[in-house]
């Protein structure tokens, strides 16, 4: 086995260059999937957990009859008292946060510009707003007893040319089917670093909203965080309660959940064209090597050499290349991914947020142990897989007629 | 005894639609210790009758008998098994592999053959000895000269003690000098081991060392005749 390693390392020392060049091309093309794979990784999670922080939570309480889509407001879809609703559910150890939230579509206007928003009333106080707290580019968060003033997404701001301290009338539907309008100031201006989300929605005080909207004592759901989103289910259990029904968020990010689906199977149909296309430059650097060495193979051969070992050595030569290659594309990918973990890549998805997933302005890559591991396996087989053909193509010649080759 | 033996054997190529007959229905037998010449002009079937004793191929009709066994219809697994135990070979290019050290290219049979480490290093070491190389084993093949090279190929040749050694032209692309010592090798060789040596050549200074010298003409054995050998 030593000697066969030796000879096949030989080999690949004969033409440095091409054998460095072909290593490369799987090297390369590793490098490229484990991007992928990190970069959806990334995506995809950052996506999951954005829509969870921000519009989801991991679980809703929701009257039985709530319509999500309509984003009804009648008194009978709503819940009633939620506070107490809400309050039971916080005390529940696995429960980070659990607060009663009201939602109304409605429209934004300034003396030039208009824009559909959503409004989402919200409890200042609770921990679940973290993420817009920590997220105040400009102005104050809200106070719970403000009756004027309202927070408004940065990207909206932007659109919409609008500042700390500007007034603009905000038009809402009402719980009882009629449009209300009225003027509020803008406190502040927050991002979430998600663009779709902070384009859309406009937040105020839960009391403001529930007097604003005619829903009075009333909230379109409790929205619930958890420590730990693998409790998901246990909890669900524990909320059941009749009249209510509880949601979870796979329940409300079916798109999302799909989205992530169809990229994985998405990505293992990329990953096979980008391993096929570094494939061909082994199979083709293995075919030249083998009629380069015809006579070789011959003069092997008449020593006595079988067939199978023949293959053995060829094989052997693209284990090489392919450890080689490995070792290229996970220097080379991972001194990307490092750079972009970090840092992150760029990207504006502003207005995707309508589909009820939320990608964030920055993709930060995220390269897992399994990835990783799966990529290079599949690398390192595709490669040998490769030099199949060129293995079995030596194997099989007759040595009279692999003696007479021109050297 | 007899370590080769040929019957009726005939070999025909196919190229589309044209046939040649190579070989017309040859009978040969060698012996062990035999220093035996195949001569004749070219296309006479000298090379062709060579692969057929080494079971590089087969023959078309007829048999081919190496230290008693038919080999005529063996397969490939089979014949590379009787190549690699009974047989060694010596080409007219000087057939090393170049990646490979003069040492390691006489060391690949004895590899293929499963000796231990020891054992292959005695036997390396007493071969470059023997072919006058005791000082060239760390050398690769493009640092060697060409009867450097070939006497390599000898001791590759021996290397797993074959009853018989087949050599194709083996002082063809040699000068004068170089073909003299490769010769005046084979010849002690063949007198210290006792191996059988069959060469094809026809080159009448090479000729003066064989003992024994069949001419073929046009595929068969026109003359077949002992001779006095050059020491």
């Amino acid at each position: 086995m030593i000697q066969m390693l030796k000879l096949a390392f030989r080999n690949l020392g004969r033409n440095r260059r091409r054998s460095f060049f072909s290593a490369l091309a799987m090297g390369l093309a590793l490098a490229l999937l484990l991007l992928m794979a990190s970069f959806i990784e990334g995506e995809m999670g950052n996506a999951i957990e954005s829509t969870i922080r921000l519009q989801s939570g991991h679980l809703q309480v929701r009257a039985a009859s709530y319509d999500e889509a309509k984003t009804s407001l009648k008194w009978e879809d709503l819940i009633e008292n939620p506070e107490q609703v809400a309050a039971p559910i916080a005390s529940l150890a696995p429960v980070a946060a659990a607060t009663p939230r009201l939602y109304a579509s409605g429209f934004i206007t300034t003396r030039n510009e208009a824009a559909g928003v959503r409004v989402i009333g919200i409890d200042p106080n609770s921990e679940a707003n973290a993420p817009y707290r920590q997220g105040m580019v400009e102005g104050a968060f809200l106070a719970p007893d403000d009756r004027e003033g309202v927070l408004i997404g940065q990207s909206l701001a932007r659109r919409l040319d609008l500042s700390t301290g500007d007034t603009v009338n905000l038009s809402v539907n009402t719980s009882s089917g009629d449009v209300d309008e009225q003027p509020f100031t803008i406190r502040g201006i927050y991002s979430t670093g998600t663009s779709g989300f902070d384009g859309l929605t406009v937040l105020l005080p839960l009391a403001k909203a529930q007097a604003f909207t005619g829903a009075e004592n009333r909230a379109s759901t409790i929205f619930v965080l958890l420590r730990d989103t693998s409790q998901t289910e246990a909890v669900v259990a524990a909320l059941q309660a009749p009249g209510y029904k509880v949601l979870t968020w796979q329940d409300m990010n079916d798109l999302l959940i799909q989205t992530e689906q169809l990229s994985s199977s998405y990505m293992g149909f990329f990953y096979l064209i980008v391993l096929g296309i570094a494939a061909t430059v082994i199979v083709n650097t293995q075919i030249m090597s083998v009629y380069e060495r015809t006579r070789e193979i011959g003069i092997l051969s008449a020593i006595g050499m079988r067939g199978r070992r023949l293959m053995a050595i060829f094989l052997t030569e693209c284990g090489l290349l392919a450890v080689g290659g490995i070792l290229l594309g996970l220097i080379v990918g991972g001194v990307v991914i490092a750079y972009l973990t970090r840092y992150g890549f760029p990207l504006n998805f502003e207005g995707f947020g309508i589909t009820g997933m939320l990608f964030s302005d920055t993709i930060y890559t995220r390269l897992t142990v399994q990835d990783t591991v799966q990529l290079t396996l599949m690398s390192f087989i595709v490669t040998l897989l490769a030099g199949l053909y060129p293995a079995v193509l030596a194997s099989r010649m007759e040595p009279v007629a692999a003696l007479r080759a021109e050297r | 005894m007899e370590v080769a033996k040929v019957e009726n054997v005939t070999r025909v190529y196919s190229v589309g639609k044209v046939e040649t007959h190579a070989l017309r229905g040859v009978n040969l037998t060698i012996e062990g210790g035999e220093f035996t010449a195949l001569v004749g002009p070219s296309g006479s079937g000298k090379t062709t009758l060579l692969q057929l004793l080494g079971c590089l191929d087969r023959p078309t009709s007829g048999h081919v008998f190496i230290s008693g066994k038919d080999v005529s219809q063996l397969n490939r697994e089979q014949r590379a098994d009787m190549r690699r135990g009974t047989i060694g070979f010596i080409f007219q290019f000087f057939a090393l592999i170049p990646t490979l050290t003069a040492y390691e290219n006489i060391e690949m049979p004895l590899l293929l053959n499963g000796h231990s480490g020891s054992d292959r290093h005695a036997r390396i070491t007493e071969l470059l000895e023997a072919v006058g190389l005791g000082d060239r084993g760390a050398s690769r093949p493009d640092q060697l000269s060409g009867g450097q090279q070939q006497r390599v190929a000898i001791a590759r040749a021996l290397a797993s003690k074959p009853s018989l050694i087949l050599a194709d032209e083996p002082t063809a692309n040699l000068d004068t000098p170089n073909g003299k010592q490769v010769m005046e090798t084979m010849t002690r060789l063949n007198r210290e081991t006792g191996v059988t040596f069959v060469f094809a050549t026809h080159d009448p200074r090479v000729i003066e060392y064989a003992r024994r010298v069949v001419t073929l003409r046009d595929g068969l054995v026109a003359e077949d005749k002992a001779v006095g050998k050059k020491s």
